[in-house]
């Protein structure tokens, strides 16, 4: 919007201006000699950052170790699970067996990590809705009315309830590696527990599950729901990877096959084509 | 190693499809009805490609006068031609040498979007639900765009879906496929669109495009918007998979770097070495 108010340009116009003109802060490569993420001299600047710091300056243009340590911290504890039944993990486990490649097989299982009953839209929704759970606490909404209103407009709450089962497993070393790093302390936190405690009474029974604990914890740090959304788009590598693996190094075909009577048919019966 | 009792098996659902087992192999289909349909027994050799796209979607055959008009959008939107957003992504894979498939990947992640691409598909098809053809309820959404109370993985519509905020007037093709596409059955809704194309540009401040066709089309054609997003995913994927074919011959040194086209607004210079 910035810079529609600095150029009054439109149309083919403003594409014209910007035809082989790409100005960035962002960074670049400047070939033979060096590399510049926002500002910083990769080689010299931010060469001793870890892998998820520079990720996490690359989103956020702030340097903050202990964001990147919670970060992986929770990624390796949430969303890094080993098991080719979950339905992101399988699709990488079907590239395996059906012999595809390992990029192919994570880029797919990245891709429909951004799911709606799991993934990066609950991931992103519970962030977005802890905040204006707060701000509605800080206006002198109840607990119970924040919580009735969110249901009545969307019928969920991100981060509460889970298909298949309802309590998280993750939940507890989840706080305890929060406390490790004393991250277990904040006032969203805190208010994620309060929805639980309020949800757990009624009859929807819905208790937390991690999505609403990491979202808390990253909101106790003040990440906005875009940079908690891109910081996540990794966290489901950890468990996508070993599911390719193993069904790649299996004979091929091999994974969960099905029979023909596996297909309940709920189809019309049989006719003719007629041109 | 379960051997689990036929009739407790999980098993996939399926309005579309039914299978019989060849006798000697029960992963292995003898017959594959669709819709009712005997696949290879009797479409194959009867039945074009756009009446199976169509019958796959709707489980029943098309109207001569359906097939015509599907074709027709098929047809224009197969090459959106190399300098589409989409097509543009998958001939980067194919200068690099990726995989053809990491080509095709590259234009539906590419071609999926909000600008030019199938979201802005679905979202138009979800204005002519709510407007159809009456034109005061079309300005009014056109002004007073629905805000989404929570986030989404999807960034926000910047511009009226169906119209190309960074065109001039509407482009000729646009409005041969229109003409074309009306002429064929007299649809309500594209003869309502040609009639109304430059009041509803006014109001867009932005020219008709071709997802603005393929919207008003599938919608005339009874599709969902879900149906009508993986529909155009999908048509334009011939355009991609050939330019990136061609880009992959001819290789990266003849292929756009744009060079000197970036500008680093805050690049910090050449380190100065202590050594």
């Amino acid at each position: 919007m910035t810079e529609q108010k600095e150029n009054p340009l439109t149309g083919p116009e403003r594409l014209k201006a910007y035809e082989d003109n790409w100005q960035t802060d962002m960074g670049a490569w400047f070939p033979g000699e060096r590399v510049v993420l926002r500002g910083k001299d990769v080689f010299t600047e931010l060469n001793e950052y870890s892998w998820m710091e520079y990720i996490v300056y690359a989103i956020t243009g702030k340097s903050n170790p202990k964001l990147a340590t919670i970060i992986e911290g929770l990624s390796l504890l949430s969303t890094s699970y080993p098991d080719p039944r979950l339905w992101n993990n399988r699709i990488a486990a079907l590239a395996g067996t059906a012999r595809s490649t390992g990029a192919l097989a994570l880029s797919a299982g990245i891709a429909a990590s951004e799911a709606s009953i799991y993934g990066l839209r609950p991931i992103k929704g519970a962030l977005d809705f802890l905040y204006r759970a707060s701000d509605k606490k800080k206006d002198g909404t109840s607990i119970e009315a924040i919580v009735k209103e969110e249901l009545r407009i969307n019928r969920c709450i991100s981060g509460y309830g889970r298909p298949l089962v309802n309590a998280d497993e993750r939940i507890a070393p989840a706080l305890h590696f929060l406390k490790s790093i004393e991250a277990d302390r904040g006032e969203f936190l805190k208010l994620a527990f309060e929805i639980e405690d309020f949800l757990k009474s009624t009859r929807y029974k819905y208790r937390m599950n991690i999505a609403a604990l990491n979202a808390a914890t990253v909101a106790d740090i003040g990440m906005t729901p875009d940079e908690y959304y891109y910081t996540s788009t990794l966290a489901f590598i950890g468990g996508i990877l070993p599911c390719h693996l193993d069904t790649q190094s299996k004979p091929e075909g091999m994974f969960y096959p099905l029979p023909v009577g596996r297909i309940k048919s709920t189809s019309t019966s049989e006719r003719i084509w007629v041109n | 190693m379960t051997d689990r009792n036929e009739n407790t098996k999980e098993q996939i659902t399926t309005k579309i499809w039914r299978e019989e087992a060849e006798p000697d192999n029960p992963f292995a289909a003898a017959a594959s009805y669709c819709a009712g349909y005997n696949v290879y027994g009797d479409l194959l050799g009867k039945i074009g490609l756009i009446e199976y796209l169509w019958l796959l979607f709707k489980l029943d055959p098309p109207s001569k006068e359906q097939a015509r008009m599907l074709e027709g959008l098929a047809v224009a939107l197969a090459n959106p031609g190399p300098r589409d957003h989409s097509v543009r992504g998958a001939m980067n894979a194919g200068v690099g040498g990726s995989t053809r498939a990491s080509a095709l990947i590259a234009a539906i992640a590419v071609g999926a979007g909000n600008l030019g691409g199938s979201r802005e598909v679905y979202t138009a098809m979800q204005y002519w639900q709510q407007c159809g053809t009456e034109l005061d309820s079309w300005i009014s959404l056109i002004q007073n765009p629905p805000k989404e109370e929570r986030c989404d993985v999807w960034p926000e519509m910047e511009h009226t879906p169906g119209f190309d905020p960074n065109g001039a007037s509407c482009p000729t093709p646009v409005k041969q496929t229109l003409d074309h596409l009306s002429a064929i059955a007299q649809s309500k809704e594209l003869v309502w669109l040609q009639a109304q194309r430059e009041t509803l540009e006014q109001h867009a401040q932005a020219p008709l495009a071709f997802s603005g066709v393929a919207a008003a089309t599938l919608f005339a054609l009874g599709f969902e918007p879900e149906q009508a997003e993986i529909l155009f995913l999908m048509l334009r994927l011939p355009g991609a998979a050939v330019h990136a074919l061609e880009q992959e011959k001819m290789g990266w040194s003849r292929y756009p770097f744009f060079g000197d086209g970036l500008t680093l607004t805050n690049d910090p210079g050449p380190v100065t070495s202590n050594d």
